[in-house]
């Protein structure tokens, strides 16, 4: 390799820095969207890179479902406290208690639809023309379709046949009043880029990530954590075993792997061998073939 | 060395493909994927679940591509659709674009950020008018590689004469247009032949397999490493206790290399300065090359913000505000004649005006038509536009990242036109 070619990591990265200066350039009240799960943590790194020595020209914002893993929060407020930068958390409850949101019911039951009430109340209230997202096109086929800067309405809904065309890097964030975009910086990363990345760069993670015991229960071919947010139905039981989050959501649908990765270069073993998708492990994906076209479609991010 | 270590010294390379379904080109992303273990195991059972319930046999791979409710219900794909996969020595981007709907806006979309087109050709059909469609927009978009696939080599018995025949019919049509780096190769997607292991059923052909194409191709020349453009994207002045007048233009080197210590101009001020530090998040760089994303600090305090651009004294940009340009038209509104459009250009935006519009291209005869002049959608076509104030840019040809330009409607917002500057 030449010295003046650039690794696909350092590519990958200069290319979100690029979108992230991009967004605080044309964009009024951007806000940066944070859930406690690695992409949003490389998100945060990379906001970081993209403005340093100053701070992140934009918030922090964390819609909390309520049903979170303990670790993730703990994880958090730590990061924010490390870095010195801010966040604004967003209670799926409080959507609850104004009945603008209804809980679900059911041995099934899932807050991560009302995520979607949540963030654009938060959204609203704080009157931000910009969300960004640490979504990937590798991650779901409807997100394969999704743009870098993608627009909608005032509703928040996605019009997946609509799309404004995207080329070389000239990014067109116009929209009229009330219309806002979502950003996804690292849209071309793939699970193995985001895993290399975090080694390379030695970021912090939540100890979810890493192999460890826990009690699960199965249920519909998904291992799901022990919380109180999850009922056994009959004849389920819940098993202690070594387990390991691929993805960190909310815990009554974020399936765990049985995993004795326990670090950096385990995990990337494991990822490069694995035959199951990231989200194979999803119970809202699994909702309909389309699940996340039109959760996307309502305005979930 | 580990396949930790190796993994992190792997190049990019985007591609993009052009083709129909007929022409077997999902059953080529299929393959590549396949046998790169870019598809999973719960990938494969949806698919084979759609289509039980579909009622089809065997595995449709375009369901992989077509994400969306509507093209798996009118089994067409509309939109170009991003799929990855990586070998041991390469990260693959791929931009997979339809081959019928919308092929021209789509195609144009995918083509502006690839390093190389593949295109596909039927062996029993031969160069038909989509393949000169998709070799004239690779060559408008200058990709810089390009690798014609003869597919179903295995329906035309293997035979070299086919071969031979559609690649010299290919580059009797490709002297026509501006096309760098060519590459022939024999395949059979179905069976595999030539794609990632060498046919055994074509001996004749000494060149390689595709997928050796794709992992050896010299992509360290794609870049313009000559020219030194610096558009100033965000300026950062942290205005903190630790760096109370830093003050720090951060951007993505757009071509040439810079170094500490060089003299540059800024545009549009003509005030000349010297690079003080190189910054990034990890610390100094003493030299940065396009696509880098740094922060460059002066020697000197001047006004400079969003727009701007860094550049050597004795290599400058156009600067201008008459542009000629080649276009192609992406929205179902036509485009207005002496009509006003917000003009995006680097870090730049202006306002511009149409004022002349030379010809339209039959992109199927590569015919210059100087009487019908309307530009709608999926046409291409040369104009000439005036902007509100002076671009710095380059020819397209020269750098396609100071030389690509889109346009707006300043109504819907929406992007209506993609642009080379010629």
């Amino acid at each position: 390799m030449s010295s003046y070619n650039l690794t696909h990591l350092k590519v990958l990265e200069s290319e979100a820095i690029f979108i992230l200066r991009e967004v605080a350039a044309q964009f009024e009240r951007p806000v940066m969207l944070f859930s406690g799960g690695k992409d949003s943590i490389i998100m945060f790194h990379l906001a970081r890179k993209a403005f340093h020595p100053g701070k992140i020209p934009f918030p922090l914002m964390h819609v909390d479902t309520g049903h979170n893993f303990p670790e993730t929060i703990m994880f958090r407020d730590r990061l924010m406290k490390e870095t010195g930068e801010s966040i604004i958390v967003k209670y799926v409850q409080d959507s609850i208690n104004n009945g603008t949101a209804t809980e679900e019911t059911g041995v099934n039951a899932s807050r991560n639809g009302l995520q979607t009430i949540t963030l654009l109340e938060g959204l609203e209230e704080g009157k931000y023309d910009c969300a960004m997202g640490g979504a990937r096109r590798d991650e779901e086929k409807a997100r394969a379709k999704e743009r870098f800067f993608s627009h909608r309405d005032e509703f928040g809904q996605w019009d997946p046949k609509n799309q404004r065309p995207e080329l070389w890097n000239l990014f067109n964030g116009r929209k009229g009043i009330g219309e806002h975009f979502r950003i996804f910086p690292i849209s071309n990363w793939t699970e193995m880029d985001v895993w290399q990345y975090i080694l390379n760069e030695n970021i912090a993670l939540p100890l979810l990530y890493f192999s460890h015991k826990r009690e699960v229960v199965l249920r519909d071919g998904v291992l799901l954590a022990k919380c109180e947010h999850i009922t056994l139905k009959e004849g389920e039981k819940w098993e202690e075993k070594i387990i390991r989050c691929r993805t960190i959501g909310d815990m009554t649908c974020t399936g765990v792997v049985e995993s004795e990765a326990n670090d950096l270069d385990a995990i990337i073993k494991e990822v490069a061998s694995t035959r199951i998708t990231e989200r194979g492990g999803r119970a809202d994906d699994k909702r309909s073939e389309a699940a996340m076209e039109d959760r996307k479609k309502e305005g979930y991010f | 060395m580990s396949k930790t270590k190796g993994y992190l010294n792997m190049e990019l390379l985007r591609f993009t493909t052009a083709g129909s379904v007929d022409d077997g080109k999902s059953t080529l992303i299929g393959r590549l994927l396949y046998d790169s273990k870019a598809i999973f195991d719960d990938q494969m059972n949806l698919l084979e679940e759609a289509n039980r319930q579909r009622g089809e046999e065997g595995i449709n791979l375009a369901l992989l591509t077509d994400g969306l409710r509507s093209e798996r219900e009118q089994g067409i794909t509309i939109d170009v659709a991003y799929r990855y996969f990586a070998t041991p020595k390469r990260k693959f981007i791929i931009a997979d674009t339809p081959g019928h709907i919308q092929y021209t806006r789509n195609m144009v979309t995918g083509a502006s950020t690839a390093n190389l087109a593949l295109l596909l050709v039927d062996a029993r059909h031969g160069v038909i008018e989509q393949t000169k469609r998709h070799a004239f927009i690779a060559s408008l978009l200058q990709i810089p590689h390009i690798a014609v696939c003869i597919n179903k080599m295995d329906l035309a018995d293997y035979d070299q004469e086919v071969f031979e025949k559609i690649k010299s019919d290919f580059e009797s049509f490709a002297s026509k247009l501006e096309i760098k780096d060519m590459h022939f190769i024999p395949i059979s997607a179905l069976n595999g032949d030539n794609v990632v292991t060498r046919s055994e059923h074509m001996n004749w052909y000494e060149g390689s397999t595709l997928m050796h194409l794709l992992e050896n191709i010299h992509i360290g020349s794609d870049h313009n490493h000559v020219d030194c453009r610096f558009p100033v994207q965000y300026v950062i002045r942290p205005q903190s206790v630790k760096y109370p007048d830093y003050r720090g233009y951060s951007g993505r080197i757009e071509g040439g290399i810079f170094k500490s210590g060089d003299n540059v101009t800024v545009l549009p001020s003509g005030f000349t300065s010297r690079i003080k530090s190189i910054d990034t998040f990890n610390g100094e760089v003493h030299e940065a090359f396009s696509p880098m994303s740094v922060c460059i600090t002066l020697e000197d305090d001047i006004d400079i913000s969003r727009g701007d651009m860094l550049v050597r004294e004795k290599n400058q940009p156009k600067v201008s505000q008459d542009i000629d340009l080649m276009i192609c038209w992406m929205n179902e509104k036509k485009m207005i004649p002496k009509g006003k459009y917000t003009i995006r250009h680097t870090s730049q935006t202006a306002r511009c005006i149409v004022k002349n519009i030379q010809y339209k291209i039959d992109i199927n005869t590569l015919h210059r038509n100087q009487k019908d002049k309307q530009i709608g959608l999926n046409d291409i076509g040369r104009i000439s536009i005036r902007t509100t104030k002076p671009l710095f840019f380059d020819s397209y040809r020269r750098n396609r990242n100071t030389g690509s330009i889109i346009l707006v409607d300043e109504a819907t917002n929406e992007t209506v036109a993609a642009g080379m500057i010629i």
